[in-house]
């Protein structure tokens, strides 16, 4: 079998953090190959490298044996590499033929798009490689998977013969993903080699012909599937042993510190988001929300921090109700939030650490004096999440987007628990970070809780769920559907429950 | 990164925008049958007048109050464009009534300054409630509002309150009833004598500077220093996050512009104080040049002084090229035009370069860039 790539010695610097550290990786022509590794191990770079995004300091390509270097993604392009990317980017008002043909479009006289060609052109594309999808839909009609395909069959429609997929399975549910492995087993039977990243172990383990591991920036292995067991893929992504998320003894006090009752949250169009949700959180305890992301978890989150009205129902915190208190009253009176998309919510990447360390707290002591913000006591109750988060930063005066992606999470993190919440909102709390930090911030999870923090927690990682909750509940369209007793669950119950597929309380 | 070098990346860019600025007025100036070197000296040896500088001084008092009213509300993202209406209802309005009711001299200043800054601030918080309540842009709210303040209120108010129609002040303009000189901020010619020498030709440092000052000061601190800018600020650079963080966002959009209205009202005291009325035809386009200056000054309180200058010093010395005839003076427009556009791209590609020095020299302070590899 030829060559479709190969990498020797890609070395890539970023401000903070070498991501990419004398990588060498080769791919065979028409086969699968995973790149695992977690997050910050420098996957994602080596991939923008290969598609011309960005460029290596040093190193060489070759494509096909051919040495390339690549300055844009167009010469990728040129030379028969397409990638899809995790975050998808189609104009959700166009029909998927436009979509496909965006910056590719076939003319006719006086420059008018040459619809009837490209369409022709768009049918053999999907009929060479087994994929099929309707040209005219729009794709804000279409569902993730199918987005996901039209990304696909994007790159195909420009010639690709190799495609890089950054984690296609982040934003699946199961039976898409099963979908998108056919797809992709149809495609390399096609003649396509296909370069894919994940760090979900079972999957790589399930579609991968070889698999590569990253770690640090650094290839520490290229093995087979059918050589090891995901418990040796994690490990040789770690480096070392794994932690695990589970609490140790119950801490459960009776004293209910958050109460929603009857809860119904609408939107703009009177659609339910949350319909008629009832729990209650007690101190010491920590409440896990499963369920499939879209299923209303982040508007009950909206609803008990304030930033979305509650229809029906009333939420109250230590016995008081806050259903009609603003935001900022709410944060006052103990409730501390872990945003699930820091940058949107939960940093100023433009304002200097202290500053994000005060965001959200910036009316309560040691962060203002009066009607002045104390620099001071902020930048010491900096110093201090620093020390005790392990924030890897030069200073409290650097911007928060000279930070990776962990440091930004533990400094949110430590921002939060320093402030001592009475109920602490926990969305996706260790999404996008690595295990390391991980680890950390369910130790800063487990330790507040053993001193009376009532956790709501919401998380994608259904170990962590399991590990870290003493109560799961689960949401499905907007309603809580099963309340489950995480020591007698496993996370292929708890998916059933998820999907719809089994209801009722354990 | 160290503050000098912070400082000289700060500087750079404004600095290459005059360059650049010069450079193209250069170029237009030669295509159009000019010697540059004659006008720029023309204008240079008009400004090194004490007179002139009075002059410079006095016209960048309110392009720099204009600057300040347009960044409060570029810290949070609003841009308001009514700044030219409201400083020139405010000033109207004030002249008016500052001129009607009977109070002794200080009083009579300060109910002036107070009864301009309610007016700019009610005028443009109407944007800001527009904006909360109903979702319309204050970009178009204000734009929108700049006309019916200028073309609309003002040239009706002005009939209607014209001091008899006849000729007020004794400089034969014609404008609202005269505010008694007790009531008028004295000018400040005796502090700037006092370091040079006698101020000829009848000009006056403007007293409405020290205002000017004061704003510069307080704006400082609000914005910088209080849990009210922060909370501006915040909504400025994420505005997500502000919400989450507590910050009232409806609240802060109009707490945001009716501060900018208020400190637009300050603009037209240097005309008012100055003439001692408000007068049919008076200076425009101060509002327009605030824009201008917050956008060069960065928004940044000293900054904007700077800004204030450069646009005062153009505005002014370009009058002497009329005489001279060196070139025309509207390449004084032209060069105008050309630093705002300069200084939009030269910040940009500073703002970047401050990142990437930034996050490198995070970087290296954690130790993570190995010197072999620099090598590599």
């Amino acid at each position: 079998m030829a060559t479709a790539i190969e990498l020797s010695g890609i070395t890539k610097r970023f401000p903070g953090v070498v991501a990419n550290d004398q990588v060498n990786l080769t791919v065979e022509e028409g086969e699968i190959h995973a790149i695992c590794g977690e997050n910050g191990a420098g996957k994602s770079t080596l991939m923008k490298i290969l598609y011309g995004m960005q460029q290596a300091d040093s190193g060489t390509m070759k494509v096909h044996g051919r040495e390339v270097r690549f300055v844009s993604p167009t010469e990728a392009i040129a030379a028969g590499i397409g990638m899809v990317h995790q975050h998808f980017m189609l104009a959700d008002q166009l029909t998927v033929l436009e979509n496909v043909i965006l910056g590719a479009e076939p003319t006719k006289a006086l420059g008018r798009i040459d619809f009837e060609a490209a369409r022709e052109h768009l049918r053999e594309v999907g009929q060479a490689y087994g994929l099929t999808i309707d040209p005219n839909d729009l794709i804000e009609e279409l569902e993730v998977g199918e987005r996901q395909r039209v990304e696909i069959i994007k790159v195909l429609y420009r010639g690709a013969k190799i495609l890089i997929l950054d984690e296609p399975t982040a934003v699946l549910v199961p039976q898409e993903v099963e979908e998108l492995f056919r797809n992709m087993r149809g495609l390399k039977e096609d003649g396509a080699t296909i370069l894919f990243i994940d760090h979900k172990l079972d999957e790589v383990l399930a579609i991968a012909d070889t698999i590569t591991v990253l770690r640090d920036g650094k290839t520490v292995a290229t093995v087979k599937p059918n050589e090891v067991t995901a418990h040796d893929l994690a490990e040789l992504m770690v480096g070392s042993e794994l932690p695990t998320p589970e609490t140790t003894e119950s801490t459960v006090t009776d004293q209910v510190a958050l109460d929603v009752e009857s809860v119904t949250v609408l939107d703009e169009d009177e659609r339910v988001l949350v319909d008629d949700v009832t729990f209650r959180i007690r101190r010491g305890e920590v409440v896990g929300i499963a369920g499939v992301e879209g299923n209303g978890q982040a508007e009950l989150v909206d609803a008990i921090l304030g930033t979305r009205p509650v229809h029906r129902g009333s939420i109250k915190l230590m016995g008081e109700d806050v259903t009609l208190l603003p935001v900022r009253a709410r944060r006052e009176r103990g409730i501390g939030y872990i945003p699930q998309d820091r940058h949107r919510e939960g940093l100023l990447l433009t304002a200097p650490l202290w500053e994000n360390a005060a965001l959200g707290h910036q009316t309560q002591e040691p962060f203002v004096n009066g009607i002045f913000i104390d620099r001071a006591g902020s930048k010491e109750r900096t110093e201090h999440i620093r020390k005790e988060f392990d924030v890897r930063t030069p200073n409290v005066d650097v911007h928060a987007h000279a930070l990776s992606g962990g440091n930004q999470q533990k400094l949110i993190v430590g921002r939060e628990m320093t402030a001592d919440p009475i109920v602490l909102l926990a969305a996706h709390p260790t999404r996008g970070i690595d295990v390391g930090a991980q680890a950390e911030v369910w130790d800063d999870i487990k330790l507040a809780r053993s001193k009376g923090m009532a956790t709501l927690l919401i998380s994608a990682d259904l170990d962590e769920l399991i590990g870290l909750s003493d109560t799961i509940v689960v949401m499905l369209r907007g309603g809580l559907v099963a309340t489950l007793d995480p020591a007698k669950l496993s996370p292929r119950e708890l998916g059933a429950y998820m999907t719809g597929a089994k209801e009722g309380a354990a | 990164m160290s503050l000098s070098r912070r400082i000289l990346l700060a500087l750079a860019a404004p600095v290459v925008a005059l360059v650049v600025a010069l450079a193209m007025s250069s170029v237009v100036l030669v295509l159009s049958g000019s010697n540059p070197l004659e006008a720029f000296a023309d204008m240079i040896g008009h400004a090194s007048r004490l007179e002139t500088m009075v002059d410079i001084l006095n016209r960048a008092t309110p392009i720099y109050i204009a600057g300040v009213a347009v960044a409060i509300g570029f810290r949070m993202n609003l841009f308001n464009i009514g700044v030219e209406g409201q400083y020139l209802l405010a000033a109207l309005v004030a002249a008016h009534v500052g001129a009607l009711v009977d109070l002794p001299g200080p009083l009579r200043i300060v109910f002036i300054l107070v009864v301009a800054m309610a007016v700019g601030a009610a005028y443009s918080g109407f944007a800001g409630v527009l904006k909360v309540t109903r979702g319309i842009s204050e970009v178009i709210s204000t734009i929108m509002l700049n006309a019916i303040a200028i073309t609309g209120l003002i040239a009706f108010l002005i009939r209607e309150w014209q001091a008899g129609g006849a000729i007020q002040g004794g400089v034969g303009r014609v404008g609202t009833t005269p505010i008694p000189d007790s009531g008028l901020i004295p000018n400040m010619n005796p502090v700037l004598e006092f370091f040079t020498r006698e101020i000829r030709q009848g000009k006056q440092l403007t007293g409405v500077l020290v205002v000017a000052i004061l704003v510069g000061i307080v704006y400082h601190l609000l914005v910088n220093r209080t849990r009210f800018g922060f909370d501006l600020r915040a909504s400025g650079i994420n505005p997500f996050a502000a919400q989450v963080g507590g910050v009232p966002a409806k609240r802060m959009v109009v707490s945001a512009m009716v501060l900018s209205g208020a400190v637009a009202g300050l603009v037209g005291m240097t005309e008012i104080n100055q003439v001692g009325f408000f007068p049919a035809n008076p200076i425009k386009g101060l509002g327009f040049t605030g824009i201008a200056a917050a956008l060069l000054g960065r928004n940044h309180p000293a900054g904007i002084i700077l800004a204030a200058l450069i646009f005062s010093f153009l505005d002014i010395s370009s009058g002497v090229l009329q005489f001279t005839g060196a070139a025309s003076r509207e390449i004084v427009v032209i060069m105008q035009g050309v630093i705002i556009l300069a200084a939009v791209v030269a910040y940009e590609v500073a703002s970047r370069a401050r990142e990437r020095q930034e996050a490198k020299s995070a970087a290296e302070a954690l130790g993570d860039v190995k010197p072999s590899e620099e090598a590599a």
